[in-house]
């Protein structure tokens, strides 16, 4: 049983205690406890439940790598699940709950899958797959629903705020521990402006625990002296609880600051993403330590060697009454010297090496201590927690050879060192046989924008894991971060400071405890203890041929649970390449991806929430809308009025009304979206020759054309009016979703293929609003506001356009019609188009003239059979599907998109081609339905021959009309088609024209 | 997050700033073209690891459209020239010579 030990623990103050609760129950803690430390104090050694079997779990580490002690933190608006109990600082009133368990942690149901586990190999998901495929649906989907996921996630929205900071440095330290003290300090004495960030709250690392001496100093006080020192520096910046999250390219960090997790009471934001360019970036990362792989290494007690340490020192905890060592190597030592230390029972060292030479093994000898080499573990007597340990001989097949007493198992594997930052900008790794770890190789470094290394590695992350070697490592890896500008500032960095070594044996890799262990052991061996992945399901990948690390990855899972494989990665590896035969240089790892440690969405996020999330586009027009009760219609980044119910109307009634009106008497519509491009110079007109299908060169100044554009790989991208302005000026209108991207279009074409017409493009978008007013008493109501210019018949005829002035404003007058009425589409300066819209409302209250929204605009141009971009097309129609060849000139040589279109399947007869569909029974048929064919295709799906691009009900019509794309569609008029819909009977519907309202076009000619 | 130096305004862009336009130099095919060339043309690009010639927009700034020789394996940038040239300047083509003897990208050495 763990409990608070009376005296010691260097990071708590014992005078602030903390109340908290876990699952419930009150608890209490100190300040300066991690939330594992204050749980392991009050006894509670069962954490959680792990992911795939619901084996009991606890504590295995003391940081960030920890697999396990996964929690659902606080409540409602600040709940947070699947936070690492080692990495959360207590603070008074913290609610914790434990994960993954039903009905309660202690009795859990979905226990009983780990009695099954032999039927749930690695692969068993891909292995269902293969058997009947109702069994999916009914059987192991629903089961799989049931027991996926580790925690649940938040339902309430965030109630906390987050920011993003950036920031341009010279040299980043990722890492305060004493090689990252010592590394900031040689590149900020060299004269670089430093960023030291450390993710714990407190500087200094291991070291204070592992009682290193540096400069004859303890660890402790050199920590103290070179933190003073470096604060005093004006070129020097530090943040602790600061993660290096990632490093992307060239320099550029993605650092996670956690500044209120730990005391939420203060309103600063709670997270804060950093977003740094680095000159050189300073990996002082450390090292993590590997468990070892005997059978019941996942039971509650099972620890790393180096977390059981930390408890007790800085903590004051102690993780279990008696405890034994497993190593195969010098460092766990320390680990039962500090137990014996603070008084607790050390039950016997088992060092898996055959002899035990070192002088921190003679230290344990000196101190009375059972040093047992040549020893392993057999197997764990318990079944919720450790009870007991069964030794057996490392060199056998598992022979119980003693069975000790003991409540807690401190294992070392050996350390390896953190590489990932290195690695996810590209830095390579070699294998170091001796130390049997991977570290970075200086010689493949992460490369910056100069091809130059952008990347040093300091201390135990580059594999030095004793400190004097370590602290050599880091100066130089700081000198060399800080040459560039240090060098050229004139200051040099001091000498390296010196650490004291004590001597060492060698370590002596082990990957399975005993190294005969039968398959019935290898089964209970835990690799990946958050993803359930053991000894036999790596062998079993390396079996069924999943020979590559990435693809044996993937199908046991190892190494892809929150945890990124941080405990499993190299112990895996390691089977695997047992398995195969092959070295483990030559197996590899998996790719090493950002973040480091899970970043919040919070962060992420930054202020982009809410408001902040897009800008909204509103037209000059916006604020009359708002008071006018507009639904809105998001149109790209506008909002636009989809229509104007009245008291108590639906938006359909009131679809209804403003067509009827507009079709009767006279609409008003906000165009102002619309986009307006200004085209002008002496090849302008070449220009526009080349972008659109159609003659653009030929129309005359004063006059207006319909103008289609394609893409170069033919299909129809947007469409609009062009009107000539003068000789050498076009005014192009685009859809209002297309403006921004046709203007960038333009502007490609224009610097990057004809470079040398001389042409200029500007975006007049937001500066002229656009009011359309279309319907049969459109000119009587402009004609009421004094036009200084004649709008008649013959002197504004259908496609012409006028400037002049209207009610005092200034105004460009075209008459096009999308409507299919009488129109006129106004476009005034943007500052005085409001004054504009309410002088026509008032001239038009007597008409009663009635303002629309989209929906009222699309039904009309429906109802004429008029297509939308974006409706009738989806990038793979081309202008001749949709009947559009009148609109394709063939006077020209060259368009962007004549080559493509001349192309096989571009002419293949029986691409589908627009028609009108008119439902037998006047319904409207739904968005998207498909018309049915005979027979089934290659994959034995249902044929198809058509389907529904547009669909309305038509109020002038009183029913359903709607435009698709059938096969032949054109040459099928009066057939009819069935198009099967969700719950009901096929609608049938029949090919016939898609203009159903005035196909002669003689209301827009009036 | 690359940083590529915009030829036109001198301002050393952030990745956010630029938009990404693919491989560079490539020569359009229209009408009268083989179908071979259209393909060429239209779909079919180099994907090299080491030297390449990439189109770059400075899309959040100056708006204009230029090169950028770069090293898809190293990162490294061995200059950025204005994209009204029909194929890459010769101080560039050296630069790359210098950190990458031999190399070679489609028919440019």
């Amino acid at each position: 049983m763990s409990r608070r030990l009376p005296k010691g623990g260097r990071l708590i103050d014992r005078s602030k205690s903390l109340g908290f609760s876990f699952n419930g129950k009150e608890m209490r803690g100190y300040a300066g406890d991690t939330l594992a430390s204050a749980l392991l104090a009050e006894g509670q050694v069962l954490m959680g439940r792990s992911f795939k079997h619901h084996r009991p779990r606890g504590i295995v580490a003391s940081g960030p790598e920890e697999p396990n002690a996964l929690m659902g933190l606080g409540r409602d608006g600040t709940f947070e699940p699947n936070a690492r109990a080692t990495t959360t600082e207590l603070f008074q009133g913290l609610e914790a709950r434990s994960q993954n368990h039903w009905p309660s942690l202690e009795n859990d149901f979905g226990a009983i899958s780990s009695m099954l586990s032999r039927f749930l190999p690695s692969g068993f998901y891909y292995k269902t797959f293969l058997w009947p495929r109702a069994f999916w649906k009914h059987v192991y989907e629903p089961a799989i629903r049931l027991s996926a996921g580790l925690g649940k996630p938040p339902m309430r929205r965030d109630t906390d705020h987050y920011e993003h900071f950036n920031i341009t440095i010279d040299v980043l330290v990722i890492g305060g521990g004493i090689s990252g003290l010592a590394a900031a300090s040689a590149a900020a004495e060299s004269g670089a402006d430093v960023l030291l960030v450390e993710q714990d709250p407190a500087w200094g690392g291991r070291a204070p625990v592992d009682g290193a001496r540096i400069d004859g100093m303890s660890a402790e006080e050199w920590i103290g002296s070179t933190l003073q020192s470096l604060q005093s520096m004006p070129n020097v910046r530090m943040r602790t609880r600061t993660t290096g999250s990632g490093i992307h390219d060239h320099g550029y960090v993605l650092l996670h600051e956690r500044l209120t997790d730990h005391a939420p009471e203060h309103s600063v934001p709670r997270h804060r993403l950093w977003k740094v360019r680095a000159g050189q970036v300073v990996a002082a990362t450390g090292a993590i330590e590997r468990p070892l792989s005997f059978a019941g290494n996942d039971r509650p007690g099972c620890m790393l060697a180096s977390a059981v340490r930390d408890y007790v020192v800085n903590y004051g905890v102690a993780p279990g009454e008696r405890t034994v060592i497993l190593t195969n190597n010098d460092d766990a030592y320390r680990t039962a010297l500090t137990l014996r230390e603070a008084g607790l029972g050390v039950s016997a060292v088992l060092d898996t090496r055959q002899q035990a030479t070192g002088p921190l093994a003679a230290a344990a000898r000196d101190a009375g201590l059972n040093v047992r080499p040549g020893c392993g573990i057999a197997g764990i007597v318990g079944r919720n927690r450790v009870d007991g340990v069964q030794v057996c001989r490392q060199d056998s097949d598992g022979e119980v050879i003693d069975v000790i007493q003991a409540d807690c198992v401190a294992m070392s594997g050996g350390w390896s060192p953190a590489t990932h930052v290195w690695c996810h900008a590209g830095g390579k790794l070699s294998w170091n046989d001796e130390a049997a770890h991977f570290a970075p190789d200086p010689a493949r470094p992460p490369t910056g924008v100069d091809g130059m290394a952008m990347m040093q590695v300091a201390g135990s992350a580059s594999g030095a894991i004793h400190s004097g070697t370590a602290l050599e490592s880091a100066h130089a890896a700081g000198v060399l971060a800080g040459k560039a500008l240090g060098e050229s500032r004139g200051r040099k960095a001091g000498r390296a400071p010196a650490g004291e070594d004590e001597g060492h044996q060698p370590m002596e890799p082990v990957w399975l405890v005993p190294a005969r262990a039968p398959y019935a052991k290898r089964a209970k061996s835990w690799l990946d203890f958050q993803n359930d992945v053991k000894v036999s399901d790596i062998e079993l990948a390396a079996r069924e041929g999943y020979e590559s690390v990435e693809h044996a990855k993937r199908y046991t899972t190892l190494g892809m649970a929150t945890d990124q494989g941080k405990l499993s990665n190299i112990n895996g590896l390691a089977i695997l390449s047992r398995e195969l035969g092959a070295p483990i240089e030559e197996v590899g790892t998996t790719t090493f991806r950002p973040p480091y440690v899970p970043v919040t969405m919070g962060a992420i996020a930054g202020e982009a929430r809410g408001e902040l999330f897009q800008p909204v586009r509103k037209t000059p027009i916006h604020e009359w809308h708002e008071a006018n009760g507009a639904h809105w219609e998001p149109v790209g980044h506008w909002r636009r009025p989809y229509a104007f119910p009245v008291q108590g109307e639906s938006v359909h009634d009131a679809v209804k009304r403003e067509v009827l009106a507009t079709r009767s008497g006279v609409g008003l519509l906000d165009a102002s979206t619309l986009g307006k491009l200004v085209v002008k110079g002496p090849d302008a007109a070449r220009f526009l020759d080349m972008l659109y299908t159609n003659m653009m060169s030929t129309l005359k100044p004063g006059k207006c054309r319909y103008g289609l554009m394609c893409s170069e790989n033919g299909f129809l991208v947007d469409d609009g009016v062009v009107a000539r302005l003068d000789g050498d000026t076009w005014l192009c209108h685009t859809t209002s979703g297309g403006a921004d991207r046709i203007h960038a279009s333009m502007e490609e074409w224009l610097q990057t293929e004809w470079w040398d017409w001389k042409v200029y493009v500007a975006n007049v978008t937001e500066q002229f609003a656009q009011i359309g007013v279309a319907g049969p008493r459109a000119r009587d109501l402009l004609n009421e506001l004094g036009p200084s210019m004649d709008l008649g018949r013959e002197a504004l005829s259908f496609m012409a356009w006028t400037d002049g002035a209207l009610g005092n404003v200034p105004v460009r007058v075209f008459r096009i019609s999308f409507s299919g009425e009488l129109s006129f589409e106004i476009a005034a300066p943007a500052g005085q188009a409001r004054a504009l819209w309410d002088r026509l409302l008032e001239a038009g209250r007597p008409l009663g003239m009635t303002p629309y929204g989209t929906e009222a605009l699309h039904v009309m141009r429906a109802e004429k059979g008029f297509i939308m971009i974006g409706d009738e097309t989806d990038g793979t129609v081309t202008p001749q599907d949709l009947g559009l060849h009148w609109a394709i000139s063939k006077r020209k040589d060259d368009f962007l998109g004549k080559r493509a279109q001349e192309r096989e399947h571009m002419t293949d007869p029986l691409r589908w081609r627009l028609v009108g569909l008119e439902t037998l029974d006047g319904s409207v048929l739904p968005d998207g339905a498909y018309a049915t064919d005979e027979g089934v295709n290659a994959n034995g799906q249902q044929k198809t021959q058509g389907r529904v691009t547009s669909t309305y009900y038509s109020p002038t019509l009183d029913r359903g009309i709607a435009m698709g794309l059938v096969e032949r569609g054109p040459d099928r008029m009066g057939e009819i088609l069935e198009f099967p819909v969700i719950d009901g009977e096929p609608v049938r519907a029949r090919i016939v024209n898609p203009v159903f309202h005035d196909p002669d076009g003689e209301k827009q000619n009036a | 997050m690359l940083i590529l130096t915009c030829p036109y305004c001198g301002i050393r862009c952030d990745e956010t700033e630029l938009a990404a336009g693919g491989e560079a130099h490539l020569k359009r095919f229209g009408p009268g073209s083989s179908d071979e060339e259209f393909e060429g043309y239209l779909f079919m690009r180099a994907n090299p690891k080491g030297v390449h010639f990439e189109r770059w927009r400075h899309a959040y700034g100056c708006g204009k459209w230029f090169h950028a020789a770069r090293n898809t394996a190293t990162l490294e940038v061995y200059g950025t020239y204005p994209a009204q040239v029909h194929e890459p300047p010769q101080e560039v083509l050296d630069a790359i010579s210098t950190r990458v003897p031999g190399w070679r990208w489609k028919d440019v050495s």
